[in-house]
């Protein structure tokens, strides 16, 4: 089992002083080894592009995606932290909390963020019933049962989805959106409140976690079931809510994002594989290592983009994930199991 | 009990009958049976039937390929597509720019997907990625490919490559007629011949080692197995079958693009059968493609002509995968084991 790591030092309070120094310097050292490697990149990005404005955008583009992609992630990151259960269903789930909203919008006419009071509740709901449905219990055990039931329900989404609405993609405006320019940069409002949705949601989550009695109940729960249960916890209702709060997560995202995109049935497939490298990039089950993760994967993709042009932004993405699954599969920020 | 009985044969009447057929060679005749039931199928279908067969037996040698490394070997694979993708787009590449043979072609394709099998295996066994991780690891791969292709002009891009067409039949070049029965006949002889090797694969010495390494890897190791040896022969066997199925299928369809070659749904389309017949069982493959495979016509003439209640879906398309992945979640959830599985545990009981 996974522990809840929330991104507080992690040696235990009676390690000797200097172990603990000499985890704090690793964590630094990383820290740093990280930071002049984005520095690096961004000079090689400067040289390729000539120009500095251009780089500038990407970067600022890059932070204020990877604030949404940290969002994403953090729901991902919760649930394998607590559960274990590799959340195939993450993307489908943010594209129906997505379609919800547009819904919601067509019809009532409703403000876009306004629709996080609908999509918050029953993406927590529907959380919960596929955890208690589909994952809990002898079925839903192994490692392969829950990545194939996953898998399944979010083909089953999707395609719901597709049959329900049709593949023509759909668009969410926000009214009285507007751009500013940064330093040079464009940023576009809806952008700007996505990122700042993503950091208050996750301060919340943070919260939750370390300083509230269900949050010191889940992080138990993560550390040691049998433990917990042991002390009066009832693990399988701590679970559901894990999942159903790692699900909510996703519907947050979904209409915090909802104005950026073009809504199709097919949209979570690509945000789940992003997340995904988030996660792992973060350390499994770390929600601040899930933000600082989007910060670096958004930074990735656009200076991609600017290396290589075009279509191929994932692929720098699927680099980082290969080399981070190979050299450091516990993450940047996490200890080794 | 006090006296110790050794486990001799119980009465003499089972030295009267003949000795029962091994185990391989059961199933190997059972599946020569198989394919001679099989040989006058196209010839009694109507076309749309025969195509549907064809594609039964596509999705059997995906199958048949994910099987082995996934159910025989233990390693969960997600990026199938990787594999799929190379011998499809190694056979093309080669018949369009140097006009190669597709049977060069998909031999040539076998070789490319087991090296580029063998190197992911070698650093993912190298660097201990298990279960999720692997997953996640072969995911990534096939989707690296997908991007690599898309966006090289050696590969034609996004576009990918198309047959070129001929005027009469020829087998040396895979070409027939579009509803020529033959079509059937090669996929029914690569199919036929993907089980038989999974079969033999899995008694032979070798299969003996992987599935221990499979059942406890700490515990095969210790008792002198080859693990990572073995582990690369497992995926690379596998990659070449997957690469079997890529090759035909661009023969078959005359087209291959990024998408069709690596897309994710690719990887789906062979774990889905194999989770419905029984992960790591010789015939699971075999009754999952025919479910897979006919399903997707059942819903493709019920779309085209729906009834009354149904009639909001018409021209709709993802009934198929709906209905698919309904049946993969109650299976995993009910039948863990696959149909074939279950039913083999309640023969054997």
């Amino acid at each position: 089992m996974t522990e809840l790591d929330t991104g507080a030092p992690v040696v235990p309070e009676t390690a000797p002083p200097d172990q603990k120094i000499k985890a704090d310097r690793g964590f630094l050292g990383r820290a740093g080894i990280v930071a002049a490697v984005l520095v690096v990149a961004i000079v090689l990005a400067l040289v390729q592009s000539g120009s500095g404005l251009v780089v500038w955008q990407s970067v600022v583009t890059g932070i204020l995606t990877g604030g949404l992609y940290g969002l994403i992630a953090m729901g991902l990151t919760l649930i394998f932290g607590v559960l274990d259960i590799v959340n195939f269903a993450h993307g489908a789930f943010l594209t129906v909390a997505m379609f919800l909203s547009f819904g919601m919008i067509q019809a009532t006419g409703l403000h876009p963020y306004l629709t996080l009071i609908a999509a918050v509740p029953v993406l927590f709901l529907l959380g919960a019933a596929v955890h208690r449905g589909l994952l809990s219990g002898k079925g839903g055990g192994s490692l392969e049962n829950q990545l194939l039931i996953t898998l399944g329900l979010s083909l089953l989404l999707e395609n719901g989805l597709l049959m329900f609405f049709g593949a023509e993609p759909k668009t969410i405006d926000l009214p009285g959106d507007f751009q500013f320019p940064l330093l040079g940069a464009v940023v576009a409002g809806s952008r700007l409140y996505a990122f700042l949705g993503a950091i208050v949601l996750g301060g919340l989550l943070y919260w939750l976690l370390r300083r509230t009695r269900l949050g010191t109940a889940i992080r138990a729960v993560a550390a040691n079931a049998p433990g917990a249960a042991l002390v009066g916890i009832n693990v399988r209702r701590m679970h559901t809510l894990t999942f159903a709060i790692g699900t909510a997560c996703a519907g947050a995202a979904a209409v915090l994002a909802g104005p950026l995109v073009t809504v199709t049935p097919t949209l979570g497939e690509q945000f789940n594989i992003t997340a995904f490298v988030v996660v792992v990039l973060g350390g499994m089950g770390n929600v601040v290592g899930a933000l600082v993760g989007g910060l670096l994967i958004g930074l990735v993709e656009q200076l991609t983009t600017i290396y290589l042009g075009g279509q191929s932004s994932l692929l720098g993405v699927f680099v980082v994930f290969v080399l981070v699954l190979f050299l450091r599969p516990q993450g940047l920020f996490g200890r080794r199991a | 009990m006090s006296t110790i009985t050794i486990a001799a044969p119980t009465g003499s009447s089972d030295a009267v009958k003949a000795p029962p057929l091994r185990p391989q060679n059961r199933q190997l005749a059972i599946l020569a049976i198989l394919v001679i039931v099989a040989i006058p199928l196209p010839l009694i279908l109507p076309a749309a039937q025969g195509a549907v067969a064809v594609r039964i037996l596509i999705f059997l040698l995906m199958a048949v390929g994910w099987n082995i490394m996934s159910g025989f070997g233990g390693m969960f694979s997600f990026g199938h597509a990787a594999y799929f993708g190379l011998g499809a787009y190694t056979s093309a590449y080669l018949l369009v720019k140097h006009n190669v043979s597709p049977w060069i072609g998909m031999l040539a394709g076998m070789a490319v997907a087991a090296a580029v099998a063998v190197i992911i295996g070698y650093f993912s066994f190298r660097y201990k990625l298990q279960g999720a991780y692997f997953a996640l690891a072969t995911f990534a791969f096939a989707e690296m490919l997908r991007l690599i292709v898309t966006s090289s002009a050696f590969a034609n891009k996004s576009v990918g490559y198309s047959v070129p067409l001929i005027q009469d039949s020829s087998l040396w070049l895979i070409q027939f007629p579009a509803d020529s029965p033959a079509y059937f006949w090669v996929a029914l002889v690569l199919a036929g011949a993907a089980v038989a090797i999974s079969i033999v694969f899995l008694h032979s010495r070798a299969g003996r080692y992987v599935t221990a390494i499979r059942d406890d890897e700490l515990a095969a190791a210790s008792l002198g197995a080859p693990v990572v040896r073995h582990k690369l022969m497992t995926v690379a066997l596998s990659a070449a079958i997957t690469a079997v199925a890529g090759a035909f299928y661009t023969q078959y369809y005359l087209f291959v693009n990024p998408d069709l070659g690596f897309g994710s749904a690719i990887s789906i389309q062979a774990i889905v059968p194999v989770v419905i017949g029984g992960i790591g069982t010789v015939w699971g493959p075999v009754v999952g493609a025919i479910i897979i495979g006919s399903l997707t016509d059942v819903t493709a003439t019920l779309l085209r002509t729906p009834p009354e209640f149904l009639g909001f879906l018409q021209g709709r398309s993802g009934l198929d995968v709906v209905l698919y992945a309904v049946l993969v979640i109650l299976i995993v959830r009910v039948l863990p084991k696959g149909i074939v599985g279950t039913l083999a545990a309640r023969w054997r009981r």
